[in-house]
């Protein structure tokens, strides 16, 4: 007993040697994080508000890239943080959560916002502060020139680009007379303008649009609006009453004849298009910005990112298959923060008094290739308008689940520009 | 020392700590003591309302909003300059309170409370069904190039700051001259006990509108400061939310004193920015702080204060 005691305790010697050969493995693992300072990232996040299911999966997104991130050796030999301040979804606290990251934590720069007013509230401020601000919000707010310099889009096509690109497929597949129904605000106002122009440069035709107002909690008053003629029912609800909105829909129709029905994933991101009362979606047509379900096709670099962040094959959390992702927008917080390092590494950014150089290598760049850093696909950058535009997906719901039925061109979506970023000074 | 000395006295402490304060305080806070100041202002015309005059408004956010959006489309339709889109601000609020003064002042109470929540709810969806020209929900930005008054660029901290500090100085001084005067001890009269006053002869309803003018003058003024200051204009300033913020603050702080509004504005504004870091139920933070507040101190803290150590304070 006491002999195997001594043989298994090690000897003085062989502590200080351990120690030492550790304390050298340790330097050289490391050698690179010990001497250099990270770069900190500031992320505005919608973890309360009406923007929480997206604030959610966007925060697990973000963590899945910085670690990728970090395990590829950083930002210029630097490690990364993510500062995390949440916005409540709202464009007062969005411009003060701004202000936050950038003079009390001091981030070299800010990212991650998704809902429009927030965008627009905040981005005055990071204007005012100098500090680039990448939202990943798919408004057309970027590329119509309202903001600014420093407020960049290259991780997510923008709707008027979406929507666009939608039409030619849904007429030649669908049909030719389209009603629209859209929330009676600026979400559907764009979807409205953008969808209606580009359904008639087709040679289709908008036969009705019907404006929900956005108190509305429940939908059957305005469902006879519906023409009987209308082949294509175009539909982009948003917010709590939108599964009250496809069950009325069913019960409208009921088991008679109805015409395609072709909708926004905005209405169920974070549902499961498997709940109860949404079989009347069987059959249906939904965009896609990013698919969902786990396609047959899935490239490596797809199938990597679903892993990395913690997603299944039906798009749900591999830890509760009840906790639907929001997948079709999240990859742009995996896309910006890879846009970040690159622009970072292209600009050889070290401190704050980089981020001018910061904003013009962003702006330099064009084409990004699928990869591990573009997961959805490739894209064209535009850096005069400071947005991105990429492929476009159009599923359609088969036992429930979503599945690919069209992936559209870049070009589908590329319309002329409005503004010129880079004619704007700092 | 006079009592009347000792208040304006405190009053004026009061300020040249406030602007003081922009030399020793950090970039942040700097920013956020401006907008704190621009939601004071708010809040002292709620407490106008409120405070001193017994008018439970939930529709304040009207008021608020009438000038944050009476000062931004001037500027992004028309090409106005800021000056005058900021009058048109402070006008627009005392107005549309005049106009909504006019009819919710029929009734009291409750039914007050009901109907200028209506009215601030259909001026909400307004903005959202003209969206072509207000920016719906998505709002808009203030043109930097129109931020400049007076030579001074309202987008870089120092001159924020000084405009932001000017509107409350003023908002204050005014404030309290007002509760001074014969006509802010007939408002408080009226809330004391409205048939006493009208047996004294006073006309309750021409007190209370003017009153709710004022409030609605200093509603306006903030909103738009606020959206001139901070460069953005938008719905959601319309909501709700912003009829019960400047109540909380005047709750928070003491309604019915002077200097209540602004504690209650700096308290609320770090209590959310503080606890906002630690847990993401920072809400439930705020409530269970009032509900203590309504339990403790259910005068507010400058209430509580006058009624056990300062009568004096107004």
């Amino acid at each position: 007993m006491t002999q195997k005691l001594i043989g298994l305790a090690p000897s003085r010697r062989a502590v200080l040697k351990g120690a030492g050969a550790g304390l050298l493995a340790a330097g050289f693992a490391a050698p690179v994080w010990s001497q250099a300072a990270p770069v900190k990232l500031g992320f505005q996040l919608h973890r309360t508000g009406i923007g929480a299911a997206y604030g959610r999966w966007y925060e697990r997104t973000a963590q899945a890239a910085l670690k990728e991130v970090n395990d590829a050796g950083g930002i210029n030999g630097r490690p990364v943080e993510i500062v995390f301040e949440d916005d409540g979804t709202d464009p007062k606290r969005g411009s003060e959560v701004v202000e936050k990251l950038v003079s009390q934590h001091n981030c070299d720069m800010i990212f991650g916002p998704l809902f429009s007013h927030v965008v627009i509230g905040s981005a005055s401020r990071a204007g005012e502060l100098k500090v680039p601000y990448l939202v990943c919000s798919e408004g057309f707010h970027v590329a119509s020139g309202m903001l600014n310099r420093w407020t960049m889009q290259p991780g997510i096509t923008d709707v008027r680009a979406q929507v666009s690109s939608m039409a030619p497929w849904v007429l030649e597949n669908l049909g030719k007379k389209v009603t629209m129904v859209f929330p009676d605000y600026a979400f559907g106002h764009d979807h409205r303008d953008y969808f209606t122009a580009a359904v008639e440069a087709g040679g289709g035709q908008v036969i009705a649009q019907i404006a929900v107002p956005p108190t509305e909690t429940s939908f059957t008053r305005y469902l006879p609006q519906i023409p009987n003629d209308t082949e294509v029912l175009y539909h982009v609800m948003v917010g709590p009453a939108v599964l009250t909105f496809v069950k009325e829909l069913g019960e409208f129709y009921g088991t008679g004849a109805k015409p395609q029905i072709f909708g926004f994933i905005d209405s169920l991101e974070a549902v499961d298009t498997a709940s109860p009362g949404l079989e009347f979606l069987e059959g249906t047509h939904f965009w896609e910005g990013h698919c969902r379900v786990k396609q047959p096709d899935a490239s490596e670099h797809e199938v990597a990112y679903r892993a990395a962040v913690g997603v299944d094959d039906n798009g749900a959390s591999v830890s509760d298959a009840k906790d639907v992702s929001t997948y079709a927008h999240m990859f742009s917080v995996w896309e910006t923060l890879h846009i970040i390092k690159a622009g970072m590494e292209a600009s050889g950014y070290q401190s704050p008094a980089d981020r001018q150089k910061f904003v013009e290598a962003v702006e330099a760049m064009s084409d990004m290739p699928e990869s591990l850093a573009h997961v959805q696909g490739n894209k064209v950058f535009n850096g005069k308008t400071h947005q991105v535009f990429g492929h476009q997906f159009i599923s359609r719901v088969e036992g429930g689940k979503l599945m690919k039925v069209h992936t559209t061109s870049i070009e589908d979506g590329m319309y002329p520009d409005a503004v010129d970023y880079t004619t704007q000074s700092f | 020392m006079t009592q009347g000395a000792k208040i304006w006295g405190l009053h004026l402490l009061i300020l040249v700590v406030v602007f003081a304060a922009q030399f020793v305080l950090p970039s942040y806070h700097m920013t956020n003591l401006a907008r704190i100041m621009v939601l004071a202002v708010f809040a002292m015309g709620y407490n106008i309302a409120f405070g001193y005059t017994g008018l439970l408004s939930l529709g304040h956010a009207l008021f608020f909003a009438a000038g944050f959006y009476a000062m931004g489309l001037p500027i992004w339709h028309l090409g106005w300059l800021p000056l005058p889109a900021l009058i048109a601000g402070l006008m627009v609020g005392g107005l549309l309170a005049g106009a909504v003064g006019l009819l919710a002042l029929r009734t009291a109470g409750v039914s007050f409370m009901i109907v200028t929540l209506m009215f601030a709810q259909a001026g909400y969806l307004t903005l959202l069904y003209l969206n072509t020209w207000t920016g719906g929900d998505e709002g808009f930005v203030v043109a930097r190039t129109a931020r400049v008054l007076g030579g001074l660029d309202l987008a870089t901290d120092t001159p924020r700051f000084m405009a932001a500090f000017a509107l409350f100085a003023c908002a204050m001084l005014v404030c309290l001259w007002l509760v001074r005067s014969p006509l802010g001890r007939v408002m408080v009269a009226m809330r004391e006990n409205e048939e006493r006053s009208r047996m004294l002869g006073y006309d309750p309803f021409r007190i209370k509108l003017i009153a709710l003018i004022v409030s609605g003058v200093y509603a306006g003024a903030a909103g738009a400061a606020y959206g001139m200051l901070f460069g953005y204009v938008g719905a959601t300033f319309a909501t709700i939310q912003y009829s019960i913020l400047p109540m909380l603050y005047v709750l928070l702080g003491g309604a019915g004193t002077v200097l209540g509004p602004f504690l209650g504005a700096l308290l609320m504004f770090y209590l959310i920015d503080i606890t906002s870091g630690y847990t993401d139920a920072y809400l439930f933070v705020v409530g269970a702080a009032l509900v203590g507040l309504v339990l403790f101190a259910p005068k507010g803290i400058l209430g509580t204060l006058r009624e056990r150590i300062a009568p004096w304070l107004p």
